[in-house]
């Protein structure tokens, strides 16, 4: 059945961007991968679009504003990039699904709050850390109060891009802000540790929070709940510690295994990033679609 | 007397690495009393923070009484000469963090990373020499890898602009002979001077950082009473001695850092400072030393034996700051019996 299909874009052909375009490519069921842009022409992401037989350009975000087709741009760049990006996306009336730091438009994360922003210009997909503990957190503060949330991420050096290794204190910081925005924690704080070990480690996140009530079957069952929740769009996010209780703290592990398309398998915290994108721009396109008749 | 051979300049980090020995519960007056008594015995160099860096106080590292801002500002006060300084790794602390220590009164930063991730403290590095503070990179867990890894990722923190490169031998788990061959990579490498930290989990503290200074480390790591994470740091009291002896000068007066350790330090201990079992298996099997007090916790959380902990952790290859990985392993420990 070919329905109708909303027509997006990808600025930025590295890691990142190439996985969401693998992933869109594959699994989208509302968007039509039109176009993916970079500034190299060298750059591997846009030798495998033309292998794919993606329209692909070294033109910049320019060849993707040209195409009048298209409704929704993600952004794999930097932040830097995107407060320039977002803006021309504006103006063209383009939505823009941000997976920088840039912060422009509000934190998003697919099972907790996206029904508050489905219909902002500019969404943003908060850190990767952010995406694999903020429904943890938000699942515990939906049966009792937070007045404290701690994650701890632990990725595999290989899989930190020269992008979080200078901005290092952008992740914490950011990361422990959405804790308290998204997860709706009193207060966040967030820590990064990269392991060299070989075979590279998966992605872990242990995840503290200090909880005004003790309901532990509740917050189990909103814990497991909500992971449940993730794995429909992450399918490797596995609870590698249920709640464990000592008097107000609540400790809960995470492990991401990524889906080892383009990116191999220990890079979960990448692939929760495009993973997350892919269902945001989905939900996004749907809604797009269902509007529209 | 043989003509002394030197100056080894040591920074004292009682009230740091130190701080993981008393679970990070030392007090303002605590170490107003430490630091004073430090000072008056003409220790140049001092280290305040919780002993997983500024910001270190969390359920991960364990909540400390105070906060580093008080304990930096007291430490301050507390002196007349040594300079102050202050730890952090990037991860868990920022460079906001770093900016608040200094308005306490920090003039030496020194920033960690683990040994093959230098390149996470560019930022850091470059904004204090940028607020003209004297920097020194620490490289953690040196025993992990060969020298000519070691060299490279001191040259990246050279040419960040740090003052000195320090090996950390973070698990007390290298001997004299890895210490002089990865000391003597450095100095022989690098143009800034070339500084270690010994752990006593092989009974080589003061043996251990003989041996680098031999080789040509002139700055050295050291705590009163041997305090520190592990079975503690090189002693201090007794690498006064011992350099003395081996006809190093450090500015110290030995009477006076002895009567602090016994009259100061040792009444506000809580537990001996010595290699016990767990100790010595975190030297033999190169496990962070800081893990030692929280493997304890997690052995009597989860009814398992705390040895069983420490192999698996390191044959896991755990790097410093995951301490969240003892209780992942406590746990399934459990499940399995």
């Amino acid at each position: 059945m070919s329905q109708k299909r909303i027509n997006v874009g990808i600025i930025g052909p590295g890691n990142i961007g190439t996985d969401l375009m693998y992933k869109i490519v594959r699994y989208s069921k509302y968007m039509n991968l039109k176009i993916i842009v970079g500034i190299y022409a060298t750059s591997e992401g846009l030798k495998i679009a033309s292998k794919l037989g993606i329209a692909n350009s070294s033109g910049g975000i320019d060849a993707l504003l040209s195409d009048k087709s298209i409704r929704i741009a993600f952004d794999c760049t930097t932040a830097s990039a995107h407060f320039k990006n977002a803006e021309l996306l504006k103006e063209a009336g383009i939505k823009a699904i941000d997976l920088t730091p840039a912060a422009v438009g509000p934190y998003v994360c697919p099972v907790v709050n996206m029904g508050e922003h489905i219909d902002v210009p500019n969404i943003n997909l908060m850190t990767c850390g952010a995406q694999a503990t903020v429904p943890i957190v938000a699942a515990i503060s939906s049966v009792t109060g937070v007045t404290y949330a701690e994650i701890v991420a632990t990725i595999a050096s290989k899989s930190a891009g020269p992008g979080t290794r200078q901005n290092i204190d952008e992740f914490t910081q950011t990361t422990a802000r959405t804790l308290e925005i998204v997860g709706k924690a009193e207060k966040g704080k967030a820590i990064i540790i990269l392991n060299p070990a070989e075979p590279p480690i998966l992605m872990r996140n242990t995840i503290y929070t200090a909880v005004k009530e003790q309901k532990k079957d509740e917050i189990i069952a909103a814990v497991n709940k909500m992971a449940k929740k993730v794995q429909q769009y992450v399918p490797g996010y596995r609870l590698r510690v249920p709640p464990i209780f000592d008097d107000d703290k609540v400790t809960t592990m995470i492990e991401v295994e990524g889906a080892g398309e383009y990116l191999p398998k220990y890079s979960g915290n990448l692939d929760i990033e495009t993973s997350a994108a892919l269902a945001v721009g989905d939900l996004v396109a749907r809604k797009m679609l269902e509007k529209e008749g | 007397m043989p003509a002394k051979k030197g100056f080894v300049r040591i920074v004292d980090n009682t009230m740091r690495d130190g701080s993981h020995a008393v679970k990070h519960q030392f007090t303002v007056a605590d170490v107003t009393a430490i630091a004073s008594a430090l000072d008056d015995a003409g220790v140049p160099a001092i280290e305040v923070s919780h002993g997983d860096g500024l910001a270190g106080h969390s359920f991960q590292y364990g909540f400390a009484r105070e906060t580093d801002e008080a304990k930096i500002t007291a430490v301050k006060k507390a002196v007349k000469k040594a300079k102050v300084s202050v730890l952090l790794l990037p991860g868990i602390g920022t460079r906001k963090d770093l900016q608040k220590a200094v308005e306490c009164g920090a003039q030496i930063v020194r920033i960690a990373t683990h040994c093959t991730e230098a390149d996470i403290s560019e930022q850091h590095v470059k904004m204090s020499k940028e607020m003209g503070l004297e920097v020194f990179s620490l490289l953690m867990m040196s025993h992990m890898e060969p020298p000519a890894k070691l060299l490279e990722q001191a040259k990246l923190c050279e040419s960040y602009g740090a003052d000195a490169v320090y090996l950390m031998d973070s698990a007390g788990a290298l001997i004299p002979d890895t210490v002089r061959e990865r000391v003597s990579a450095l100095k022989n490498g690098l143009k800034i001077p070339v500084a270690f930290h010994a752990h006593n989990n092989l009974g080589l503290g003061i043996g251990n950082t003989l041996a680098a200074v031999e080789e040509g480390a002139t700055i050295v790591d050291a705590c009163v009473c041997g305090l520190g994470g592990g079975a503690g740091n090189a002693q201090e009291e007794v690498l006064v001695a011992a350099l003395d002896r081996a006809g190093y000068e450090t500015g110290i007066d030995l009477y006076k850092i002895m009567n602090a350790a016994e009259e100061v330090v040792t009444p506000r201990m809580t537990r001996p400072q010595i290699i016990d079992k767990a100790s010595l298996a975190l030297g033999y099997s190169g496990v962070y030393s800081s893990f030692l007090l929280h493997t304890y916790r997690a052995a009597e959380r989860f009814k398992v034996p705390p040895m069983e902990i420490l192999l698996e952790l390191g044959r896991l290859k755990t790097v410093g700051g995951q301490e969240d990985l003892i209780v992942d392993v406590a746990y399934k420990l459990s499940q399995r019996k």
